[in-house]
């Protein structure tokens, strides 16, 4: 049984990102549960350094998942935001212990299907030119680094194109591009153009917030890009 | 102008000139290259060194007073005198002193943060003392009337063009664009310098408590001119810089090159064990060290803030940081830039005018995946911005919006409700907004998730 995490941005935004993480993990055989509280899980306030706004909805959040066996989230940022962060934030705190369970069985999406041997279950086709945009919170705080490739890579007529090195920011920074949107709008097009100098023509990435910011500054700056969460694409290539 | 007003204006400028954009990546990349190459070559496991290295910076935190007094000691008894600067004012005083009584008119100085953080040029001016920059990027950017860009490499946002334009108006020199004649030029301005200077001053890339020793690293041999060459040596260093053995630089001394320029070692590497001893033929006759605290003894006692004494310098944050390489070391408007001058810059300052440091950042982590002793530097970001709201800094609309926030968060009916009443407001005002800010808003759903699920639950 696997309970769906939908982030906030996903329920409000991206609501077919969800669906379609839903639909991959219906294909690959998984009983999925969606509870139907589920809101966000605090991490807008607690970059913000608004720690208690923060405690409150992640209170709600643990009420909801403190049952669950897995979670499944189509987010690294957020992912990482229940493993990482809530110890910190319910340090001193009776919830201490459930929080630091609760990390044990939360996962992003492409660390699930590696983790559970998916990949091979892969049969689906896309044609172009993608490369990858790897969340940071999933690189650098869940140290997922090749999982998401390997999925892209087992889908046929996909060209794998990568920029060398680790991931760069993408800008978005939740709060952070709202408040320093020059700077956060100057990161992507930085970002957007190590793909586009090597001819990529789709850019998929595991993290909703890094889409929805990319996204954006491509239709702005007319940018001739496809942008895709890793779900749709391998919705659309195992034509879920 | 406040900092922070100050500091959006610069950013906005920055993140607009494409053409400074492409000149930072192009320095970082360079150096990124080297980089990446000398972590293999020279490290069997670069993570297990900056493992290792961070092992040692909190064995010096843990016996922080001790080292220091062990230093002093040691390097006193070899005819040093040790000065202890409780800020910034202390440290101008001592200074200003060892000048008088030493009846100094002119001081050639190396490239030392320390020496920006007391605004040692500011003082020289104010005080009729000449100061001339041994270093060659120090020394471009003194010539321009500008700070340092970076913290290891001042002049990194000048081309060869700029520099040979600059050398020609202020120093009378033909005008090039060759890197090696640009040196030439420099060097010919300074050597005179050298020798008839008054005191020569100088930072410390470590301190060592155990032999009482200070160590210099540079690449142009500026540092030890300035040292060696007048009869008074200045040493001005921060109390956070020691190591407790000789031997233990052997790994921070090609750390620090690595990560600093992406050097094996540096070009030269010295160590001074106070002033000219009897019977030798060089060396300063007289070395004082000012041992400068500035704010660092308090971020000592905070528990969460006390890792960030383990910063050696080096600069890899900086050059690693995407928001440095849009916005540019000036904008910042500090001695140190970038994401460790974004941790130490409020702390040190005050929240008051520089929290928004903490807040310029994206929290991508780039800087704490490449710091050599292993400093988690964006979290200590985050403990700033925690800080900054918990002294009432973050501001009423923020306050009041985040509150509104995690009420309507805390409960499904009210997210629902405010859905419902943002897609309306969404709809409404669309209309009203320029064509390019619609581009930046992405299109709302009329259904949430939650909504859509209802449908998709009875196909599976």
């Amino acid at each position: 049984m696997v309970s769906l995490f939908i982030p906030c941005l996903v329920d409000q935004i991206y609501p077919e990102i969800g669906i379609d993480m839903a639909k991959c993990l219906d294909y690959f055989g998984y009983q999925i549960v969606y509870d139907r509280q589920q809101t966000c899980c605090g991490q807008p306030a607690f970059n913000a350094g608004h720690r208690d706004e923060a405690r409150k909805v992640a209170t709600k959040f643990i009420d909801v998942f403190k049952s669950s066996d897995v979670i499944v989230c189509p987010s690294g940022s957020c992912t990482a935001m229940v493993k990482n962060y809530y110890p910190l934030l319910f340090s001193d705190h009776s919830l201490l212990d459930t929080v630091q369970e609760l990390g044990t069985k939360v996962f992003e999406f492409s660390e699930f299907l590696i983790s559970e041997n998916l990949v091979q279950k892969i049969q689906g086709s896309y044609s172009g030119k993608v490369g990858f945009h790897n969340s940071c919170h999933s690189q650098r705080e869940l140290g997922i680094d090749l999982e998401p490739q390997k999925i892209l890579q087992k889908i046929d007529d996909l060209e794998l194109i990568q920029p060398q090195g680790e991931s760069v920011c993408c800008g978005f920074g939740g709060l952070f591009s709202f408040k320093f949107d020059e700077i956060s709008a100057a990161m992507a097009r930085t970002r957007l153009e190590m793909f586009t100098s090597l001819g990529v023509d789709t850019i998929v990435t595991n993290d909703p917030g890094c889409l929805m910011h990319m996204r954006q500054e491509s239709i702005a700056r007319h940018y001739e890009l496809k942008l895709l969460h890793l779900t749709e694409l391998l919705a659309q290539a195992l034509k879920l | 102008m406040s900092e922070f007003t100050r500091f959006i204006n610069q950013s906005r400028l920055f993140s607009r000139d494409e053409e400074h954009r492409l000149k930072i990546l192009k320095a970082i990349s360079t150096y990124d290259d080297k980089v990446d190459q000398m972590k293999i070559s020279q490290f069997r496991d670069w993570q297990q060194a900056r493992g290792y290295a961070s092992k040692i910076k909190q064995y010096v935190l843990d016996h922080l007073p001790t080292l220091l007094e062990e230093f002093e000691e040691k390097i006193s008894a070899r005819g040093a005198e040790v000065l202890w600067a409780r800020d910034k004012k202390e440290a101008q005083k001592y200074f200003l002193d060892i000048a008088k009584r030493h009846q100094a008119k002119r001081v050639v100085k190396s490239k030392s943060m320390t020496t920006e953080e007391i605004e040692f040029n500011e003082l020289c001016e104010d005080n009729d003392i000449d100061v001339i920059e041994s270093d060659l990027g120090e020394l471009i950017v003194q010539l321009a009337g500008e700070k340092p860009y970076h913290i290891v490499t001042p002049a990194m946002h000048k081309s060869k063009a700029e520099i040979g334009h600059l050398f020609q108006e202020s120093l009378g020199a033909p005008e090039t664009d060759d890197a090696e004649e640009l040196t030439m030029i420099a060097r010919e301005h300074l050597r005179k310098t050298y020798v008839t200077s008054d005191i020569g001053v100088t930072g410390a890339n470590f301190i060592v408590a155990h032999e009482g020793a200070l160590v210099m690293t540079e690449n142009e041999g500026n540092g030890r001119l300035t040292m060696s060459c007048p009869p008074v040596h200045i040493a001005i260093v921060g109390i956070e810089k020691v190591l407790p053995r000789l031997s233990d630089l052997s790994l921070f001394l090609p750390l620090l090159a690595t990560s600093g320029t992406g050097q094996q070692v540096t070009g030269y590497n010295s160590i001074i064990k106070g002033p000219r001893q009897e019977g030798e033929l060089d060396g300063p006759e007289k070395m004082y060290i000012i041992l400068l605290d500035n704010g660092r003894s308090e971020l000592y006692t905070k528990h969460e803030f006390r890792d960030i004494l383990c910063c050696i310098r080096c600069g890899a944050c900086l050059n690693a940081c995407p928001v440095y390489r849009t916005i540019g070391g000036h904008t910042y408007h500090t001695p140190y830039q970038g994401p460790v001058g974004s941790v130490i810059t409020p702390q040190f300052r005050g929240m008051n005018h520089w929290s928004h440091l903490s807040f310029a950042s994206s929290l991508c982590a780039a800087c704490s995946s490449v710091c050599p002793v292993h400093i988690d530097i964006h979290q200590l970001l985050l403990e700033n911005r925690w800080e900054a709201h918990q002294e009432g800094k973050t501001g009423f609309s923020w306050n009041t919006g985040l509150k509104i926030w995690s009420w309507v968060m805390s409960s499904r009916g009210r997210l629902n409700t405010m859905s419902t009443l943002g897609h309306i407001v969404y709809r409404w005002f669309l209309p009203f907004l320029s064509r390019s800010k619609r581009k930046r808003i992405p299109k709302i759903p009329k259904r949430s998730f939650e909504k859509l699920w209802n449908d998709y639950e009875q196909q599976i």
